[in-house]
Formats: C-alpha cells, sequence, structure tokens
C-alpha cells in the first residue's frame, strides 16, 4: 500500500536527499522515503552479492579504484568489520578512521574533519555517530559525486541493520505480507528498533508488534503504527518472527528496570516463551547477544533461531547498499571530474 | 533485407559444428556455462542435444561490465548459478550475441574467480562481427554484417526467434 500514499514532509526530504533524479540510491542514510520497489531491489541485489560470497574469490571489480572510508565517531568493531569486508570484497580501498582518537577530540567541528578528508579524494563515507542527524548532516553538506552511507547515528536509525534482517526473512519466509513480526525489548534506546519498524512497514508485514514495558517504549510510540503488548506471553502468539534487541545497559539513564532477573523473567525469550508462537516462528537477534538477560542459550542456539545468517546477510546488504549508492552517484562524479579538468 | 536461417536450423548447425570441435580436441566432458539471457537459452538447447549429465551453468556478467564508472550498476542483476567446480575443467561458454567481445572478457574474467578452468570453448549462435577487443567465437553458428543502425537480439525462450531491431542514434 505504499507508492501511490502521500508521503509525508520529512519522507519528501528523505527521498530528495537519498535519490537521485532517476530514483536511483546515491545516500543511504534512513528507510524514510524509500518505497517498496526500492527496499525490494536492494533484497535482490543482495542475492547476488551472497551468491559472490560462495565462490572461491569473494571478490567483483566493482568498486577497484574506489576509496572508501569508515569515518566512525562511535566505536563497533563487529559493523565497521562487516562495512570493510563488503569493500573490499567490492575491490575498494578501504581507510578505517576512528575519530574519538582524532581530531574532533581536539575540538574540530564535524564540516571541517570532512573538508580535510574529502581533499583524500574518497569515493563514501560510512558514517557511525553518537548523534542522531549527523549523517544526514554530512550528506547535505559533502561533495556532490561522494555517498554517504550511515552505519547507525544516535538513536535514529541503523539502516543496514533493518536490510539485513529483512533479508534473514525473507529467506525463510519468501515474503512479508501476511506476517506478524515482533520486536522485544529496549525498543526506546534501539536505533535498530526504528529502521526494522519502517522497513517491515514499508515491506508489507501484516503486524509489527512491540513488546515492551511502558520504561522501554518511546514517547512517540502511538505513533509508529505498531501494536503493543507489555506482556511477553500474549505477545508471542501467532508470531511468525521474533526480533530480540540486547539491553542497552549502556545508554539507560536511571533505573528503567527492576533488575536484570525481572527483565529475563518477563521479557527474556526462553523455551516456554518461544513454544507460544508459531512452530515455524525464527528467532532474531541483532547481536550481541546477552545470554540469559533476554535470550535464553538454548533458545539463541536453538533449531529455531537463525542468528548467525545474519553475518552472511550483512555483508551482502552491505555490498549491495554501497554498489548501488555508487552506481546513483555515476553522473555527478562524472560533472565534478568535468569541472576539476576544466580548472587546469 | 537480411537472410537469417531460423532458430532451429541454427541449433542444428551449432551442435554439429560443436561436437565435432570438441571430439578434434579430445574434449570428452564438457561443462556448459551460458550468458544470461539469450545465452543461457542457447545453453539448454545445446545441453539437452549435447545429452549432457551435469547440469549446466547460468553467468550474470553485471558485477564485471567495464562501463560501472560510466552507466552504474544494472538494477536487475540476479545471482550467477554454477552448480559444479571449475578447476581443470573444460568449458563451454555460451552466449546468442557476440559483437564487441566485451561481454565475453567480462564472463571470462567472472568464470576465472571460481577457480583455473582447463581450457574455454566459446560458443555463439551469432557473430555480429564489430569488435572491439580481440576475442573471437570458436563455434558459430552464423555469420552476420549489419548496417551501424541495427543490431540483433535473441527473443524467447518459447520460441526461440531473432529480431533486428534499430538502434537510436
Amino acid at each position: 500500500m505504499t507508492g501511490a500514499v502521500d508521503l509525508s514532509a520529512h519522507d519528501r526530504a528523505s527521498r530528495r536527499l537519498q535519490l537521485t533524479e532517476e530514483g536511483q540510491l546515491r545516500h543511504f542514510i534512513t528507510l524514510d522515503g524509500l518505497d517498496q520497489a526500492m527496499l525490494t531491489d536492494i533484497l535482490d541485489t543482495a542475492d547476488s552479492f551472497i551468491e559472490v560470497g560462495e565462490r572461491t574469490i569473494k571478490k567483483v571489480p566493482l568498486l577497484r579504484g574506489r576509496t572508501v572510508v569508515n569515518l566512525f565517531f562511535e566505536s563497533s568493531t563487529r559493523t565497521r568489520s562487516t562495512f570493510e569486508l563488503a569493500a573490499k570484497r567490492l575491490s575498494a580501498d578501504v581507510l578505517n578512521l576512528d575519530i574519538n582518537t582524532s581530531a574532533t577530540s581536539k575540538g574540530e567541528s564535524l564540516s571541517d574533519t570532512l573538508l580535510n578528508l574529502e581533499a583524500m579524494a574518497s569515493d563514501m563515507f560510512v558514517v557511525r555517530h553518537s548523534q542522531s542527524g549527523a549523517p544526514h548532516f554530512i550528506a547535505e553538506s559533502v561533495t556532490p559525486g561522494v555517498s554517504i552511507i550511515n552505519a547507525g547515528d544516535g538513536r535514529h536509525a541503523h539502516p543496514t541493520q533493518a536490510m539485513l534482517d529483512m533479508l534473514t526473512i525473507r529467506q525463510h519466509k519468501q515474503r512479508f505480507d501476511g506476517l506478524k513480526v515482533a520486536i522485544v525489548g529496549d525498543i526506546l534506546h534501539s536505533r535498530v528498533a526504528r529502521s526494522q519498524i519502517r522497513a517491515l512497514q514499508t515491506l508489507g508485514a501484516e503486524e509489527v508488534r512491540l513488546i515492551a514495558p511502558g520504561t522501554l517504549l518511546p514517547a512517540d510510540v502511538d505513533s509508529l503504527g505498531c501494536t503493543v503488548e507489555y506482556d511477553m506471553r500474549r505477545g508471542m502468539k501467532d508470531l511468525d518472527v521474533v526480533i530480540m534487541l540486547r539491553l542497552q545497559k549502556e545508554r539507560m539513564e536511571g533505573a528503567l528496570l527492576p533488575s536484570e532477573r525481572e527483565f529475563y523473567k518477563l521479557y527474556g525469550l526462553d523455551t516456554e516463551k518461544l513454544a507460544l508462537a508459531t512452530p515455524d516462528c525464527i528467532v532474531m537477534h541483532p547481536g550481541p547477544i546477552n545470554r540469559g538477560v533476554e535470550i535464553e542459550s538454548a533458545v539463541a542456539d536453538g533449531s529455531q533461531s537463525v542468528i548467525l545468517n545474519q553475518v552472511t546477510n550483512g555483508i551482502a546488504i552491505r555490498m549491495a547498499v554501497m554498489s548501488m549508492a555508487m552506481s546513483g552517484q555515476v553522473e555527478d562524479r562524472a560533472a565534478r571530474a568535468r569541472q576539476q579538468g576544466g580548472d587546469l | 533485407m537480411t537472410d537469417i536461417p531460423e532458430v532451429p536450423a541454427l541449433l542444428d548447425t551449432l551442435e554439429q559444428t560443436l561436437r565435432r570441435y570438441l571430439s578434434d580436441r579430445g574434449i570428452t566432458d564438457p561443462l556448459l556455462v551460458g550468458i544470461r539471457t539469450g545465452g543461457v537459452w542457447i545453453a539448454s538447447e545445446l545441453h539437452q542435444r549435447l545429452g549432457l549429465a551435469e547440469a549446466f551453468g547460468e553467468l550474470d556478467i553485471s558485477f564485471y561490465r567495464d562501463d560501472f564508472s560510466r552507466i552504474g550498476l544494472n538494477p536487475r542483476v540476479t545471482p550467477s548459478h554454477l552448480p559444479f567446480e571449475t578447476e581443470d575443467r573444460d568449458l563451454v561458454l555460451v552466449d546468442d550475441v557476440v559483437m564487441s567481445g566485451r561481454t565475453i572478457r567480462a564472463a571470462m574474467n567472472e568464470l576465472f574467480d571460481y577457480g583455473r578452468p582447463s581450457s574455454i570453448t566459446l560458443v555463439a549462435l551469432i557473430d555480429l562481427g564489430g569488435r572491439d577487443l580481440p576475442i573471437q567465437p570458436d563455434v558459430a553458428a552464423h555469420r552476420l554484417e549489419l548496417p551501424p543502425s541495427q543490431r540483433v537480439k535473441l527473443v524467447g525462450p518459447d520460441p526461440l526467434k531473432i529480431e533486428v531491431r534499430e538502434v537510436k542514434a
């Protein structure tokens, strides 16, 4: 039911920023404003990259000679290494910059950092930042022809994670319509959850169910278009997919929960609660998992868990998004090259 | 109006010529690989006619094209599918039309990322001339000269037909 629907002003602005006039991807900041066709294209392109990952030589020459810079203002070994691997499998040159240790800690502004980096002639920045909106800001001020990929910003979005989750769901369930999907746990502090909700709705899931205590739900929960369930046992009924979120201890300020034990009893996914869902219900978790806090080991390692698929899918999705965005920038890059040539 | 034989007749020629070519070289265990989309249809036909036991492979060359920095990525890319090991095998690479030779170069680059084959035999239904690269089919059913404003396209899969189309200036 997307496409012809009235887009909000925000969605329209997101579209204008992320897409070329022909509707090609050129920045990947948020899933807002991207329609079902675009998300499906990303999943389909990722399928081809999964096959590449099964070959002897797991590389294609698409981004050969291009430079991809991992600009991580917030550290994350796992996300950064999958982006690095994805870029390398596209034959790109990769530069890893952990900005917390360099100039910005000396007070350099975001724009200045960027200008200095652009002098290195990069074609793409993969940005992770603790401030919501940082990749957006960078995309708006960066030189035309340079792509920005959001690797997670503040509490706002983590679009590549959401897309790899969608790929996993599609691999096991084949389609999205008719699916009942629950997201469980610390939704308030989770940028992943926001992107997952958007992805599921755009791809046509029948129901997105949020299962969490009131203290871990965002203030705007009523505007998210999801059903809400405080009682997890009731919430597990009829589920096709359950996505467990990590309890973000380091993000919590103030006592939002009585204790981890209490949380596990009420909202942890154990064998008993999983049995309340459909027999084919798959268990997902963006990781890293806290065994015994949000998920029982037996479930995390059990037959319904698809947690390990997600690494392979993560590389494929990132390869897809990076090559599509690089493709979308072809014209702007050519224009910039002509301009620079003309300066001689 | 150029006179092109019907596809079934072309396939007969292709089959006979390929059999002779392979036997002259002592290739007894070939692996067929078709280039999407037209090459896959032809490979499928040849696979049947030659009665090969092993399945044929399908190659999507979108990631290996030499014009990515000009025209970007093909939005309709689909996964390649090679259900066999290519190491030390005699491959038969099949395409419907060979013209500039760039598709074949891309296909060979891709094939070598799967392993090192013993040999590659290039089979084309139509050799259109107009090469940009020094690549020639080992076996071709029909050689065709067309004016620069025209191209041929294989349509199918059922029935397979060759169409001559005008290219916009």
